[in-house]
């Protein structure tokens, strides 16, 4: 009889020490695998049938990385509503809806007050897109926790009523191009930080890892809990330093394309030597602003009460209820999050086409439901990460990319998209029974 | 009336009625507890027990009737209610969140906070810690979810919960049913202990041995009323027995 459990191979072992001494969710470490498995599958796909791999480029990553924010952004908040057992299908509409507005306050109504161009345009264009945002998820919350409206059916009919509210706003037509402030918040060659800015970025970052892990474990210490090995803190204080400095190499080895360094150049009037100039674009604004989103929604969602109750609502409602959590007013006040985040993810995908069209944020609601599931987020409730469901927007968002570098039909990436939804869905059930 | 029940009592509940869809689930039932003092409360299921114990712990809200704690009356609309009067309450479910560890549970709700405003995570972990080296010595588990949790484990979470925020009034809705002799000889240690600080205590039970051993009274429903309500030295198991089944008080009839 075998019945002990196979403990002959010394990889495994190394491997479980390696988890154990690093207390690294062995689901993020899926999930990097699964981003590895793609980016070189699709790379060398290319390497191989194409004669050029274009996915592990600086450029093509940069771009992964921008087109990521939205969905991102608004994934950190699917999180939350899907813990609490309830689902958004309206966050599409309401990029649409709100970068609809947002279009027409800034290109129609603001310069007529403020005149074309004014500095302060940007910030009250996109003050403007969130407060709507908020009000109409809050109004989504009202009818799903006081009416007892299932959030299926509420953000359904949103979606529909939303997507349909944008398109009369503008009787369907597209405005373009947007204040030139606002384009920035988008990305393009100008809307970024340059190498300068993401070096520094780069370090305070490192800096603030270090400095949690320290705090952390000093915190453990004067409580007399235990604690990580130290290998194992150094492990992870390497490895997290280690992908911020890599990002920052990534993004700085991204040249700004010629014809807008000529641009440069020429507005300031700077001699361009003939071997050209290397100026690099640096991390793009939609990138931090989703990565400052993800750091807020952690702080809210493991460091205050909010974010407590809503896993406790999430775990068992009733026992919520009982605890004196109010577990209604929570609801509304969880969706009122979502719309505010859906109003950033207007502002973020407007600025980048650098147009409000009327399909802006279309299917949207598909891809960030699938970058929260794929990122760990249980249906059933009560289970889900913030840095996971952004892993899982940057895991949707490369397989499309991928799939577009390597000249697959839009209807192809529908069916791998569609499929790979089910598929990670069934892989996180088969590794809940395992972990249970 | 005995030497202890003297004074003002710590709850007193007056005629509460409560009714679901027509079936008067609690009707128009007296109850008192005094400090110090375990009242056992007994009945088949569905004779109403958990629904009147749930309109004192604010689960539910009564139809009628009124709720008095320390001679003043008091009104309980939601468990925070209760909770700002010193009812805790073990539910028969538990109410935990199964997907949060035992310190998320204990202070659900009445999360310890940092002056900024954030989760005092720390705190939080060493006063679990604390509460659980007393109640169950042999509690390990503090990281790990509440669903990983054997049922005595679980069950000692939910009463590390109420004990720990100073409750003056408890009420355990069958606190013994999940658990194992050695840990029903903890839960009934606890119990006196708890009663000899001077809490008051409402206990829910099937069974009647145990409730003689630890009730200083016990009160009998059957059908949403009250049949019986004598102290435990007045009557014999038999008397309880036949109050539960027939819902006759053959105390009353001398």
């Amino acid at each position: 009889m075998t019945d002990l459990p196979e403990t002959k191979s010394a990889s495994p072992n190394l491997f479980r020490k390696f988890v154990n001494g690093t207390e690294i969710d062995t689901r993020l470490l899926g999930m990097f695998g699964a981003l590895a498995l793609i980016w070189l599958g699709f790379h060398f796909y290319g390497v191989i049938f194409k004669g050029f791999g274009a996915m592990l480029t600086p450029r093509n990553l940069w771009n992964l990385s921008v087109q990521t924010s939205s969905i991102g952004i608004m994934a950190t908040g699917m999180v939350l509503v899907i813990v609490t057992r309830n689902i958004d299908l309206s966050v599409g509409a309401l990029v649409g809806v709100t970068g609809m507005t947002m279009g027409i306050l800034q290109v129609d109504i603001f310069p007529q007050f403020l005149g074309l161009g004014h500095p302060l345009m940007w910030v009250i264009t996109a003050i403007c897109g969130i407060l709507l945002g908020t009000t109409i998820g809050m109004f989504h919350g009202w009818l799903i926790a006081y009416r007892g409206i299932p959030a299926f059916i509420v953000t359904l009919g949103g979606l529909l009523v939303w997507r349909g509210t944008a398109f009369l706003a503008n009787n369907g037509k597209t405005i373009s191009p947007l204040d030139d402030t606002f384009k920035l918040l988008g990305g393009g060659p100008y809307g970024t930080i340059g190498a300068t800015g993401s070096w520094i970025v780069g370090v305070i970052a490192c800096i603030v890892i270090i400095y949690l892990l320290v705090n952390g474990r000093r915190k453990r210490i004067t409580h007399g809990f235990p604690t990580r090995p130290m290998w194992g803190e150094l492990t992870v204080a390497g490895l997290s330093c280690a992908m911020v400095v890599g990002s920052v190499l990534l993004v700085n080895s991204y040249p700004w394309p010629k014809g807008i360094v000529k641009q440069y150049a020429a507005a300031n009037n700077i001699e361009i030597p003939p071997e050209g100039i290397f100026i690099s674009h640096g991390f793009a604004i939609p990138v931090l602003i989703l990565v400052t989103v993800g750091i807020l929604m952690t702080i809210l969602v493991n460091r205050t009460r909010f974010g407590r109750n809503v896993f406790a609502i999430g775990g068992n409602p009733e026992a919520a209820e009982l605890a004196g959590i109010n577990v209604k007013w929570m609801t509304l006040k969880i969706f009122a999050l979502m719309g505010a985040l859906a109003g950033l993810a207007g502002v973020v995908a407007s600025a980048r086409l650098n147009s409000a069209t009327n399909a802006l944020g279309l299917l949207d609601e598909l891809y960030v439901i699938a970058a929260a599931v794929i990122g760990g987020t249980s249906l059933a409730g009560g289970v889900g990460t913030i840095y996971g469901a952004i892993l899982g927007a940057l895991v949707m968002q490369s397989l499309q990319s991928g799939m577009v570098l390597i000249g697959f039909d839009t209807s192809i990436q529908q069916i791998v998209v569609g499929s790979v939804l089910v598929f990670a869905v069934y892989l996180d059930n088969l590794y809940r029974k395992n972990a249970k | 009336m005995s030497k202890e029940r003297t004074g003002t009592p710590l709850v007193e509940m007056r005629d509460i009625s409560i009714a679901f869809g027509g079936i008067h689930a609690v009707d128009g039932v007296s109850l008192d507890l005094y400090p110090g003092e375990v009242v056992g409360l007994l009945g088949h299921n569905g004779a109403g027990k958990s629904t009147l114990i749930k309109c004192l712990s604010g689960a539910y809200q009564a139809d009628s009737g009124e709720f008095f704690v320390d001679g003043k009356p008091a009104t309980i609309t939601s468990p925070r209610d209760s909770r700002d009067l010193n009812i805790e309450t073990i539910y028969q479910t538990l109410a935990l969140a199964d997907n949060l560890d035992a310190a998320s549970n204990l202070f659900l709700g009445r999360e310890i906070t940092t002056p900024l405003g954030f989760l005092d995570e720390g705190q939080m972990e060493a006063e679990t810690r604390k509460i659980m080296a007393r109640l169950n010595p042999n509690f390990k588990k503090f990281k790990e979810p509440v669903s990983a949790l054997s049922g005595g484990q679980r069950q000692s979470v939910a009463i590390a919960r109420a004990v720990y925020f100073n409750a003056r009034i408890l009420i355990m809705d069958e606190p013994t049913a999940a658990l194992g002799v050695h840990e029903t000889e903890m839960v009934a240690s606890l119990i006196k202990e708890l009663k000899s600080q001077g809490l008051g205590i409402f206990l829910i039970s099937h069974d009647t041995r145990e409730m003689m051993e630890l009730c200083d009274r016990v009160a009998v429903m059957k059908n949403g009323q009250l049949i019986g309500n004598e102290r435990v030295e007045d009557v014999t198991e038999d008397d309880i027995l036949s109050m539960i089944i027939m819902g006759k008080n053959p105390k009353a009839k001398d």
